[in-house]
């Protein structure tokens, strides 16, 4: 991997972008308990978990500025959360099917 | 190409380490979603009439008041890379006072809970049926932890209180805010999937 | 470069704040903290060591030298401190401190203070450790796995020792974060990734390995110290919980944990074997990259440890299957070890002996491992002593033995002394035969349905309960001989030259014992 000079480069933030994506992230909590609450159909849940990975996608990309990082760290995420999901099917083929 | 440390702050070292020290928070907090997930897909009637007893109204508050946290030290940490002290030092003190309020609005739901006598080990959470027992234990110690979690994290940002008013936070060396920043959102999404695991599922 | 008569201040003598034990204490220079941490760590070998001989000695007269609660005591122990204490953090801490900034030709670790923090969080969990053995409750009996609902019921100090553990494992994942930091960003100009040596490349895998695994294991006591301390039934089956859980998560930690011991130890082989056979490695990508390779499959095997705890048919066999897949990588790496020694014009020193001992008794643990990794034998054979025979293969015969070949080949630059190669070498033929007396005739026990971890047995089990005892002695005679000639070495050695085995990594170009500094200037790598 190369760090190249743009890379040391500090991306900074306006302030306006921030409020944009705090009042998004306000409009999907909304969102959430709206779904919860009328119950569309069984698929709630899973609506809801999706709402909430929305939700910790713009911290992550916008907040915590993984947007701007290098592709190292976004795949290192990346790896990570597909290893968790690995372990936790893992371990669910012996919970379904014992 | 490469930075060597001798004599210069490594920023984006200092980054990576945090970053690393987040994916092991990940592993940590995914082994309590491990047991959550398997202990509601053993229990699915239960977890959905325990999850109805817990306090919505609160729960939404805190998720709010936790987002607006986030977008307080998102914005103090622009501020002191623009320069703008001052203003930084406000927003720093004004997350810690949303971390404050998040943690007070818990224990009202914690001490409400406690006083029905639904805790681990009681006598009322011991006759209730397994799964309720379960509910309870995953939820106060998932919550429990989150907010140790918290706690620390305001902790730290007070301790960057005084590192940016004694002027060893500036506009050039900002990786102790910045990581501060990345552990204390990362919290924030832990509890985006706390809420509705906990709150919601009703 | 060789030493030459130019006064320069090796890192023993450099000057700082402190004078005296906390000049230790208080440093940050890694290769203070290495040293330090190689004390600590053989100090722990030891105690394990003579835990492990009382275990034996138990074992061919039962009854007559402890008692039952303390036989179970002991075993604990000596599992709670060889794995958590002396092997796991083992390699990394000591040699990968030493000689991980060197190799990459840097001064110092990412995070100098972060390192000395590790080193002070791991005395504060060895401490709690020890201090458990001792307190009233008396010393854990669970095993070192802490089985659950056993570990939350015992009355034995349980809550202590698992806090140690998790403080240690702190420790671990900090030292993680730390060396795969140092590798991304303190690389000397023109070191690229396939430049670096190859332990660094084993040590960026178990930097890995300690990053993603640990925290698994600290969420997994932190469930057993809150089921103690505040009655939270996760794994009681009285409340709901499901014990078996307990060992899926305690497993995706302890079995990479296995990697974490083993691949660094892979990497000190992957140093050695070169330097001696007067070779360039056989095949360097495919050895950096099964490193990775045996990281990240290793990762999702750890239901091999759970066949006969009641698990789903379906997990067995993918579990059993994704097992088999661990073996090519490290199939990979033995067969270029292999056949970089083809042809080669071996220099019969020391650390080669321990090296070869290395590959054979690690293909030997491997192989057993092929055996117990499929469905069928391991229902037969779990839980025997079979199992033990073969992670001792493993841990002892492999990272055990790169330990000792790592300790053979820097002994030299660590401490700036030469030891003689002919005591080195009886301890090693000593060690060699007591160790497979002691571990084989177990091989033998446990195929003839001999239970681990039993008190007592039935007659016939005799014969080779006393040729393994007398292995152990035999053992023990051999790592004395070897102690006694490196700490003797340690006083009295002639000093060491700054490269006395002709290797061509960086740590042989400065002098021995480094200084402080490592390079006087940042060297440059070119091809």
């Amino acid at each position: 991997m190369t760090l190249n000079a743009t890379e040391s480069q500090d991306h900074i933030s306006s302030y306006r972008t921030y409020f944009f994506i705090w009042a998004a992230l306000m409009l999907l909590l909304v969102a959430t308990i709206a779904v919860a609450k009328v119950e569309v159909s069984r698929y709630s849940v899973l609506l809801n978990l999706f709402i909430a990975t929305v939700k910790a996608g713009l911290v992550l990309f916008f907040f915590m500025h993984l947007k701007y990082e290098n592709w190292f760290l976004k795949g290192v995420l990346f790896m990570v959360l597909v290893m968790l999901a690995i372990v936790i099917g893992l371990t669910f083929s012996d919970v379904w099917y014992r | 190409m490469i930075v060597q440390a001798a004599g210069r702050r490594d920023r984006i070292g200092a980054k990576y380490g945090m970053w690393l020290f987040l994916f092991t928070e990940i592993l940590f907090f995914g082994g309590m979603f491990l047991l959550y997930s398997v202990y509601r897909s053993e229990y699915p009637v239960e977890f959905h009439a325990s999850a109805a007893e817990e306090n919505l109204l609160l729960g939404s508050i805190n998720t709010a008041v936790l987002l607006t946290s986030s977008l307080f030290i998102a914005v103090a940490i622009s501020a002191v890379k623009k320069g703008s002290y001052r203003l930084s030092i406000i927003f720093q003190v004004a997350t810690i006072l949303m971390g404050l309020a998040f943690l007070g609005i818990k224990s009202v739901e914690w001490s409400e809970k406690i006083t029905r006598g639904i805790y681990p080990n009681s006598p009322v959470l011991d006759k209730m049926k397994m799964g309720d027992i379960l509910f309870f234990g995953l939820y106060y110690v998932m919550t429990g932890i989150h907010g140790i979690h918290v706690f620390i994290g305001i902790c730290v940002i007070s301790s960057m209180v005084y590192f940016t008013l004694t002027g060893n936070i500036t506009k050039e060396n900002f990786s102790k805010i910045e990581n501060t920043g990345l552990y204390w959102h990362f919290v924030d999404i832990v509890w985006i999937y706390l809420f509705p695991l906990f709150y919601l599922i009703t | 470069m060789e030493n030459t008569a130019s006064e320069y201040e090796s890192f023993y003598h450099g000057k700082g704040k402190y004078k005296g034990i906390l000049s230790w204490l208080m440093s940050t220079d890694h290769k203070r903290i290495g040293i330090q941490y190689l004390v600590a760590l053989l100090t722990f070998f030891s105690v394990g060591v003579l835990l492990g001989l009382l275990i034996r000695l138990s074992l061919i007269a039962p009854g007559k030298f402890i008692g039952q609660e303390t036989y179970n005591r002991v075993f604990s122990v000596h599992g709670i401190i060889m794995i958590f204490l002396f092997i796991i953090p083992g390699v990394p801490v000591a040699f990968g401190n030493f000689f991980l900034p060197i190799l990459i030709g840097a001064r110092d670790v990412a995070f100098p203070r972060l390192n000395r923090f590790t080193w002070w969080i791991y005395l504060a969990g060895a401490t709690l450790v020890v201090f458990s053995l001792f307190a009233a409750g008396g010393a854990p009996d669970t095993g070192w796995t802490f089985y659950a609902p056993y570990s939350i019921r015992a009355k034995a100090n349980i809550t202590l020792a698992v806090t140690g553990v998790f403080v240690l494992g702190f420790s671990s994942i900090l030292t993680g974060i730390n060396f795969v930091t140092t590798i991304h960003r303190l690389r000397a100009p023109g070191m690229t990734w396939f430049k670096l040596p190859l332990f660094v490349w084993t040590l960026y895998a178990t930097g890995w390995v300690q990053l993603l695994a640990t925290p698994v294991l600290a969420i997994t006591l932190v469930f057993i110290i809150l089921g103690r301390v505040f009655g939270v039934g996760f794994f009681d089956p009285s409340k709901g919980g499901d014990p078996i859980l307990y060992e899926h998560l305690f497993w995706t930690y302890s079995h990479p944990a296995v990697y974490i011991m083993v691949l660094p130890a892979m990497g000190i082989i992957s140093e050695v074997i070169p330097v001696f056979a007067r070779k360039k490695i056989f095949g360097y990508k495919a050895v950096a990259f099964s490193a990775i390779g045996i990281a990240s499959v290793g990762y999702f095997v750890w239901g091999h440890h759970m066949f006969t705890s009641g698990m789903s048919d379906t997990a067995r066999i993918i579990f059993s299957f994704i097992t088999f897949l661990v073996a090519v990588p490290s199939g990979i790496k033995i067969f270029n070890w292999v056949s970089t020694l083809y042809k080669g014009s071996i220099v019969g020193s020391a650390p080669i002996y321990f090296a070869l001992t290395f590959i054979f008794l690690f293909s030997i643990g491997g192989l057993t491992g092929l055996i117990i990794g499929s469905l069928e034998p391991n229902l037969q054979l779990h839980g025997t002593y079979f199992i033990v025979a073969h992670f001792h293969y493993v841990m002892f015969g492999g990272a055990g033995f790169a330990i000792l070949t790592a300790l053979h080949y820097w002994f030299p630059k660590m401490f700036g002394r030469m030891y003689p190669e002919r005591p080195a070498k009886i301890g090693w033929f000593i060690l060699f035969i007591g160790f497979n007396l002691l571990y084989f005739s177990m091989f033998i026990l446990g195929y003839e349905g001999m239970p681990r971890r039993y008190f007592d047995y039935p007659p016939r089990y005799f014969p080779l309960h006393l040729v393994s005892t007398i292995g152990s002695w035999i053992l023990a005679i051999g790592l004395a001989i070897i102690a006694g000639n490196l700490l003797r070495a340690l006083f009295k050695g002639p000093k060491a030259p700054a490269d006395p085995w002709g290797g061509r990594t960086l740590e042989w170009t400065i002098p021995s014992p480094p200084p402080t500094e490592n390079f006087a200037e940042t060297p440059v790598i070119r091809d």
